[in-house]
């Protein structure tokens, strides 16, 4: 499913936009066992830009990011930053993780965990220093959080949680935002928040990807949409994308009627398969 | 008691059971953290089959010989340990459980097998190990501290398990922070360049040290004890990892000194005329600790 840009068009080839792309995956190929569980994917994904990685359950969207983030082994594939191995450019990278994947009984409090995103500037041995606590809080103030930094971090609601691994991720300073499920689980006000945080950067030319669930929000969040159902489907800008010829195919018929319906007005109705940019 | 009493029969005892228990403590707040804790259960158990074949080869019971038959055997189980869980899909408790019985009892099947009658090395060492024998001959009282001479005899096992004990803390201190976040959110730690897998087996090779170490001094069941029970009790004062590594450092050193103290005197208040095993009651402490811990500790759930 890679797009193909013809040279004669005036626009550059794959080769040159996976070169500049903060993010550029190549025949990926994961597998749990032997069935695979991400199969041959390229997704380039545009720098400055959001781009939600959708698809149904078990269509490998978390495991397309870890494994781009090597923390899953893939069996085939590469992964490059900026053109260069994903190995060298761990600076530029901030990952948030699904809120359920660690344990919350973890006796550490907020601040300590944003200072763990801090681990590059820190590295071993380094102090932690005044400063290095003026910025920790100071990514706490951006997702709302400043009130809870001594708390235990079992203390918090859900959503406290992921404004916290949101925070660290700010910490790491990255140029590349990659977050798995950020707004599962979360309530309305956080949602709001988080959406706030991650556009602002955006906004700041840094780049965001993420694994999204609600396919009503897509349009609302997203510039991107990289649809995936083991295999790529498409990707693309939202407009000529998200259509429901694409999402049809990405989720097999799993949508029923009634949610197409729900989802028609968000929809793109033209009927471009796979895009151009 | 005086100190010409105290330091040739009591001192030295009590700093080998200090050192064990904080060299088990420390690694053990991770263990916990991590839901390994009984990995050091596991190592405590498995050295036993390692410290026999290393008897049977080298026909002396010799501290060299039979440490490395010990790690030799803790690598063993640790690789035999990943490869059940990752082979067999088991969960790593269970795959610890079988490893670490099917071992030991492969070793007191060894031990019973050979011909050992000649020298310390039975079953019973094995699990309670001989902390009481541990003295120091040589010394007057505390003046004995600076004497060369003296110092010259010190039982052998003090300095051993005072080096393994640096070695635990430096590990720790070191890679604290490493530590932390790849117990805490392994799948972060290795998007910033962790290298968490060799970082979980060196934390494993650390408790296997320590472990070893104590086990020809103090057996296995004080061993088993100090990997849990103090940094157990430490999560249930605290909820913060720093204080519960502190908390889990004064845990031990209580239950060290106070388990041998009762274990030499207790019976003798009772009445009892004889002393009962100084590791023994040094495990008890611990677990006592740890329910009082349970049952009023601040950070309780």
């Amino acid at each position: 499913m890679s797009v193909k840009l013809a040279r004669d068009n005036g626009t550059v080839t794959d080769a040159e936009r996976r070169l500049a792309s903060p993010l550029a995956v190549r025949g990926l190929t994961v597998s749990y066992g032997q069935k695979p569980a991400v199969f041959s994917v390229d997704m380039t994904v545009r720098a400055g830009h959001m781009t939600a990685i959708i698809g149904p359950n078990g269509a490998g969207k978390s495991t397309l990011l870890k494994a781009a983030l090597g923390i899953m082994k893939p069996l085939a594939g590469t992964v490059t930053v900026l053109g260069q191995p994903v190995a060298w450019r761990r600076d530029h990278i901030a990952y948030v993780p699904q809120r359920a994947s660690v344990d919350w009984d973890f006796p550490t409090r907020v601040i300590d965990v944003v200072l763990m995103g801090m681990y590059g500037q820190l590295g071993l041995l380094g102090r932690v220093k005044p400063k290095h606590r003026a910025q920790a809080m100071d990514c706490l103030d951006r997702v709302g959080m400043t009130d809870f930094a001594t708390r235990q971090i079992g203390q918090l609601s859900g959503g406290q949680q992921q404004r916290v691994f949101l925070a660290r991720a700010l910490a790491q300073g990255a140029d590349l935002y990659l977050l798995d499920e950020p707004f599962a689980g979360v309530d309305a006000a956080t949602e709001q928040a988080i959406i706030t945080v991650l556009k602002g950067l955006r906004d700041a030319g840094k780049t965001v990807v993420a694994v999204h669930h609600d396919l009503s929000t897509v349009r609302a969040y997203f510039d991107d949409v990289f649809l995936i159902n083991t295999q790529a489907v498409a990707e693309g800008p939202v407009e000529t994308t998200f259509t429901e010829e694409n999402l049809q195919t990405a989720y097999g018929g799993r949508l029923a009627g009634a949610q197409m319906d729900a989802l028609a007005e968000t929809l793109v109705t033209t009927s471009a398969g796979t895009s151009a940019r | 008691m005086t100190g010409s009493e105290f330091v040739p029969l009591s001192l030295v005892p009590m700093l080998i059971g200090i050192c064990v228990a904080v060299a088990c403590a420390l690694p053990g707040n991770f263990l916990l953290l991590r839901r390994q804790a009984l990995i050091g259960d596991a190592i405590s158990h498995v050295v036993l089959p390692g410290i026999v074949v290393a008897f049977l080869l080298t026909g002396v019971v010799a501290s060299v010989p039979m440490l490395l038959g010990a790690a030799g055997a803790a690598l063993v189980a640790v690789a035999a340990i990943e490869a059940i869980r990752r082979l067999g899909k088991i969960e790593p408790g269970a795959a610890m459980g079988v490893v670490f019985t099917t071992m030991f009892a492969g070793g007191v099947l060894l031990l019973e097998m050979s011909d050992t009658s000649a020298v310390h090395l039975d079953v019973e060492h094995a699990l309670y190990g001989n902390l009481e024998s541990l003295i120091w001959l040589d010394a007057t009282g505390w003046s004995s501290l600076l004497d060369p001479q003296a110092l010259a005899y010190l039982p052998v096992e003090l300095p051993r398990m005072a080096g393994a004990l640096v070695v635990v803390a430096l590990f720790i201190a070191v890679f604290w922070r490493p530590l932390k976040i790849s117990t805490f959110d392994e799948g972060f730690a290795r998007t910033i360049g962790l290298r968490t897998g060799p970082l979980g087996l060196a934390l494993v090779v650390v408790a296997a040290i320590a472990a070893v170490a104590a086990f020809d001094a103090v057996g296995s069941i004080i061993v088993i004890a100090m990997f849990i029970c103090p940094p157990a009790a430490a999560r249930l004062m605290t909820n913060r990892l720093e204080a519960q590594v502190a908390w889990s450092v004064l845990f031990a050193t209580v239950a060290a000194v106070s388990g041998y103290v009762l274990a030499g005197y207790g019976p003798l208040w009772l009445g009892a005329a004889d002393s009962v095993s100084a590791a023994g009651m040094i495990a008890t402490v611990s677990g006592v600790l740890l329910a009082c811990a349970a049952l009023m500790g601040p950070a309780r759930r």
